[in-house]
């Protein structure tokens, strides 16, 4: 049976596209999921793509978390249903209090768009189990508000449970502490990621294919569970 | 310190989208009865020295120049009592 | 106020005394047309047209589609070339004259692309301006029936250490950030130059591509009886009332605009719900004809939708969603609110259409309906307030044959050439020379500004900045393409406006060649200073004589563009700058060239003939702050041949990199080329030529490549069997640029020196 993988669609999405082309290169059938319906028709996993929802109006991510089809995304994350949330995704994530912390304006107050170095620290969640721990991958980043920040005793525990999923390498392109570009929850279900593995899929298209491997490691998990 | 406020509004006339996507949202979460939103932001000067008219004149010039865009924004300064 | 309607207008026109004596002296009725920017004998045009006065909701109407801005009345003359001199070509669907031009590229693809300019608000509001220059240029694509797949941004600033330059570009690159990113287009390419001509004067042009299948190719006009008029997107507020049109039309003094009208803010968010929305009723078939909203609004809107369809349009203009509700129907109809569509609806489709609608929270309002009488017709609460033939607003206004005349200082800057000043001797100089041009301003590494735009969004980009052209995948499955390049030299336009221009269109079509694809079609965004002066409107006539002149050369026909006049401050204007843009097909995007050395031990070959041509080059600016000479010559029979070389080495896969030469010369495309790929070259100049003009001459007609070994003979002979020349001049190698005899640059060296100047001026 095929595993099947939606990518929701929120008003001002725009790597939702993306996701879908991903998940299918990776073997996977995507499912179109829209904001307004609560359904989430029997999907395997849920991928919340970057883009602008909602204009990142009042706050990045703060409008969409309330939309009904995260209603039953979050009760789902809680029962174990695998969530990558990439860049605005990861702020819905970090609104809905599934992850903790938050993303703030880069620390250098603009855009930036650029082929990003990170290394994979975990590689025990549902969307890294393809690569290794400290693995070295490079793959576009992209945002404006992608500095992720957190008190310290949460940061203190994200290192200490491992929960630290990629790191930037080189260069800390938002301000971001301890140089983080990817936490988990407890579970290692909910993975939030700023820059974007979607974009870096195919050779013609991207830097490199390095990004292919957070999709194909939840067609793994779920194929071998 | 004396604390000056500033507030920086965009003018009447000028579109607002951060209001107005807040202002629809609103009643999906069951906040009702709003009829509008604008969405502005807010200086806090903590200033040194006497809180006089010169130097209510020089944050004016400030805000003016500076912290609003005035082509686009108004802005209002008042002192904050402690 | 009280409402101006036919009826009164009507009335006070009863006494036709102003028949004998015409209407202006004792009978211009008060009006205020001339503050609204009509001439005498244009008001009195639209009093001889209604054979009556206009009511203030008409002359509110005539006066922005009449503005130089929507009526191109002082161009429009000499636009007519780019029709008359088309070259037949099979691609062109849709030719001048629609929202945008449209391309047939192949597999029942179609693709409409355009460029304009936001130069005037951009200078006002620098975030704002050009954060709706792209909006209203991305809706003019989608109104042709296409999603819109890309943006590019031509940028033209003043010096990059003045303060007018710091004001300007911070607050242009970020609103092209915000609204692009926000909107969900790569953007893959565009231009940023620097030169004092623009202080005061920033050209923000703005560049659209979108793609769509024949079959979807939709019209601006309104025909069929009783359908309905939808007007969708955002309400109306009082932004930019009069804003495009009147501020575009007006010179500003030294001190600046004198008039700030209320600035148009863009909602990228609302926009992008406005694409979706507006592609899915496409792809329902629910449309009849479609027309966007940008300068003047409704105004333009309801009278383009109507002057080009079968009959009339009737239009109740109180039922116009507001923002304010204190907007007079004057001010509704001038208003320049951004995120606006109007569609022409059958009426069984209707409800449909708002469903779709409302599942994007796009707000829509039937306004009106297609009529079978021959005028357009609004209404405020009942009372009708504008009855005019609406071709007369939109299609025949005014057209002027401006007196041009060449100026007089034209034959002393040409003959004072660069070819006479001081050049740089030896090895030491010329490394030195090479440093400091890098390091300029223009030739510097621009990824300080386009790292602040999203290039990877839609997963279709091939080629994005700072390679010759973008170039975005149309088809996932045949990898079918097209690129797109834009360039303008303003320097070289004002050695020589003709040659310029051909200039600027060579190097687009010689920039998207290079990366492989076939060049097919053209749009321009003319950049001048005031049609007043009889010298500007030289400069436009020669400009625009040129261009179509090198279209029908080159087979690339114009499908459309932009002219932005009244650049100027003061008595002095902007340099002449045609900004032309360049689009080809390919048919396998995997083949694509892009510039960089990426192999070492590939065969550096020079394609096209080097002259000795300084005039207006980068050298002679930054070495000696010159403008003065003839700008290089042009062969556009040349550059097709080095296309057909260039296109066939990508397709029969001979060519590992090729980069065109221009600003710079060969020394700045092997820097290029070097840093891009992060491999070094070994350079023997050829031994003809002068070492100093050989790395920086700009002879147009120039490429260099990058060959494997194994290819060189096959592609050198191709060149031959063309009579293209070519020069073996290097090899890739190491980590250094070595120009041999001469000296030697660490890769690590030009890239400090290219890579700071932005940084330093803006970050």
């Amino acid at each position: 049976m095929t595993t099947r993988i939606g990518v929701v669609t929120f008003p001002g999405s725009l790597d939702d596209r993306d996701a879908q082309r991903a998940v299918r290169l990776a073997g996977a059938e995507p499912v179109a999921l829209w904001h307004g319906d609560k359904d989430l028709h029997g999907v395997d996993g849920v991928v919340l793509p970057g883009g602008f929802s909602y204009g990142d109006y009042l706050r990045c991510g703060a409008i969409s978390r309330f939309s009904p089809v995260m209603e039953t995304i979050i009760a789902g994350a809680r029962e174990g249903l695998p969530v990558l949330g990439i860049c605005n995704g990861f702020q819905i994530l970090c609104e809905s209090h599934l992850l903790p912390g938050a993303l703030t304006r880069n620390d250098h107050l603009h855009f930036i768009c650029r082929d990003q170095r990170l290394r994979i620290e975990n590689a025990d969640t549902a969307w890294t189990g393809s690569y290794e721990a400290g693995q070295e991958i490079v793959v576009p980043l992209k945002n404006g508000e992608g500095g992720f920040v957190a008190d310290e005793r949460t940061l203190d525990m994200l290192e200490a449970e491992g929960r630290v999923v990629a790191r930037y390498l080189e260069v800390n392109p938002n301000g971001s502490r301890r140089d983080i570009a990817g936490i988990t929850n407890e579970a290692g279900n909910v993975v939030g990621l700023m820059p974007h593995p979607e974009h870096a899929v195919e050779p013609l298209t991207g830097p490199t294919t390095d990004g292919l491997g957070f999709f194909t490691s939840i067609l793994k998990k779920l194929v071998n569970a | 310190m004396a604390r000056v406020v500033v507030d920086v509004m965009l003018k009447p006339e000028i579109l607002d989208p951060q209001g107005q996507a807040v202002q629809r949202a609103l009643p999906r979460l069951g906040f009702t009865g709003i009829a509008d939103v604008r969405q502005g932001k807010r200086f806090e000067l903590e200033v040194e020295g006497p809180v006089d008219d010169a130097a209510l004149a020089r944050i004016r010039e400030a805000a003016e120049t500076f912290l609003a865009n005035t082509v686009i924004e108004d802005f209002t300064v008042r002192v904050e009592d402690k | 106020m009280t409402l101006d309607t036919v009826d009164k207008a009507k009335d006070d026109s009863k006494d036709r005394g102003w028949l004998q004596d015409g209407p202006v002296g004792a009978h211009t009725f008060g009006q205020p047309y001339a503050e609204l920017g009509l001439k005498t004998d244009e008001y009195e045009r639209i009093v001889t047209i209604l054979d009556r006065r206009p009511t203030s909701s008409e002359l509110a109407m005539y006066s922005v589609m009449w503005s130089e801005h929507c009526s191109y009345k002082s161009s429009k003359v000499h636009l007519r070339q780019f029709g008359e001199k088309a070259p037949a070509s099979d691609a062109m669907l849709v030719g001048i004259g629609e929202n945008a031009g449209v391309v047939d590229v192949g597999q029942g693809y179609a693709v409409t692309f355009k460029v304009e300019s936001h130069n005037h608000p951009s200078y006002v509001e620098p975030y704002q301006g050009a954060a709706t220059g792209i909006g209203g240029i991305v809706r003019d694509i989608l109104a042709m029936g296409a999603r819109p797949v890309a943006v590019m941004d031509p940028l033209r600033f003043g010096a990059a250490d003045h303060p007018d330059t710091r004001r300007v570009l911070p607050g242009v690159v970020s609103g092209i950030g915000g609204y692009g990113n926000c909107l969900g287009l790569p953007n893959i390419g565009g231009e940023v130059v620097f030169d004092p001509c623009y202080q005061g004067n920033p050209l923000v042009n703005a560049l659209c591509v979108g793609v769509m299948k024949h079959e979807d190719i939709h019209l601006a006009k309104a025909s069929g009886t009783g359908n309905l008029v939808i007007l969708y997107g955002a309400r109306t507020g009082g932004d930019g009332i009069g804003g495009v049109s009147v501020l575009a039309s007006e010179t500003f003094d030294a001190d600046g605009p004198a008039k700030r009208p209320a600035v148009q803010v863009g909602d990228p968010f609302q926009e992008k719900l406005l694409i979706e929305c507006t592609l899915e009723v496409f792809a329902e078939d629910l449309v009849t004809g479609i027309q966007d909203l940008g300068g003047a609004g409704l105004s333009c809107a309801t009278s383009e939708l109507a002057s080009a369809g079968s009959g009339g349009m009737r239009v109740e203009l109180d039922k116009v969603p507001l923002r304010d509700a204190t907007l007079a129907p004057e001010e509704i109809l001038m208003s320049e609110s951004q995120e606006r569509m109007c569609a022409i609806v059958e009426p069984g489709k209707v409800d449909r259409f708002l469903e779709i609608c409302a599942k994007w929270d796009v707000i829509a309002t039937v306004i009106g309906e297609v009529t079978d009488g021959d005028r357009l017709e609004i209404f405020w609460h009942g009372e009708k307030i504008v009855d005019v033939p609406p071709r007369t607003v939109a299609h025949e206004g005014p057209v002027y044959e401006r007196p041009f005349a060449r100026p007089e200082w034209q034959d002393a800057l040409q003959a004072d050439g660069a070819e006479h000043l001081p050049r740089p001797q030896g090895g030491d100089e010329l490394r030195a020379t090479l440093l400091k041009l890098t390091g300029s301003p223009n030739l510097a590494d621009k990824s300080w500004i386009t790292d602040q735009y999203d290039r990877y969004v839609l997963g279709n980009t091939v080629l994005a900045q700072p390679e010759d052209a973008g170039m975005i995948r149309v088809d996932e499955e045949t990898n079918l393409g097209v690129a797109v390049s834009t360039d303008g030299n303003g320097r070289f336009c004002k050695l020589d406006p003709y040659t310029g221009a051909q200039l600027a269109l060579a190097e687009a079509y010689r920039n998207v060649a290079t990366t492989g694809a076939r060049p097919l079609a053209v749009t321009d965004c003319l950049n001048f200073g005031s049609p007043e002066d009889p010298g500007v409107m030289w400069q436009f006539a020669e400009a625009t004589r040129g261009l179509a002149d090198a279209c029908q050369i080159l087979g690339t026909p114009v499908t459309g563009g932009n002219v932005s006049f009244y650049n100027q401050t003061g008595e002095t204007a902007i340099h002449p700058t045609p900004v032309v843009g360049v689009l080809g097909v390919i048919d396998d995007v995997t083949r694509r060239t892009p510039i960089g050395f990426r192999e070492e031990g590939q065969i550096i070959l020079l394609l096209g003939d080097t002259r000795e041509e300084l005039s207006g080059s980068v050298w002679a600016d930054v070495a000696h702050g010159h403008l003065g000479g003839r700008p290089p010559q042009v062969d556009l029979e040349r550059e097709r041949v080095l296309a057909e070389v260039l296109i066939a080495g990508s397709r029969d896969g001979m060519v590992d990199a090729a980069h065109d030469l221009a600003d710079g010369g060969l020394a700045q495309a092997l820097v290029e080329a070097c840093l891009r790929g992060g491999n070094g070259a070994r350079i023997v100049l050829p031994e003809e030529l002068d070492p100093f003009v050989a790395l920086f001459s700009e002879s147009a007609g120039r490429a260099i490549v990058a060959v494997p070994r194994s290819e060189e003979l096959r592609f050198t002979d191709m060149c031959k069997v063309r009579h293209l020349p070519v020069a073996r001049i290097g090899v890739v190698d190491g980590e250094t640029l070595e120009i041999q005899g001469q000296f030697t640059i660490g890769l690590d060296e030009l890239k400090a020196a290219n890579s700071a100047p932005l940084r330093d001026f803006f970050a």
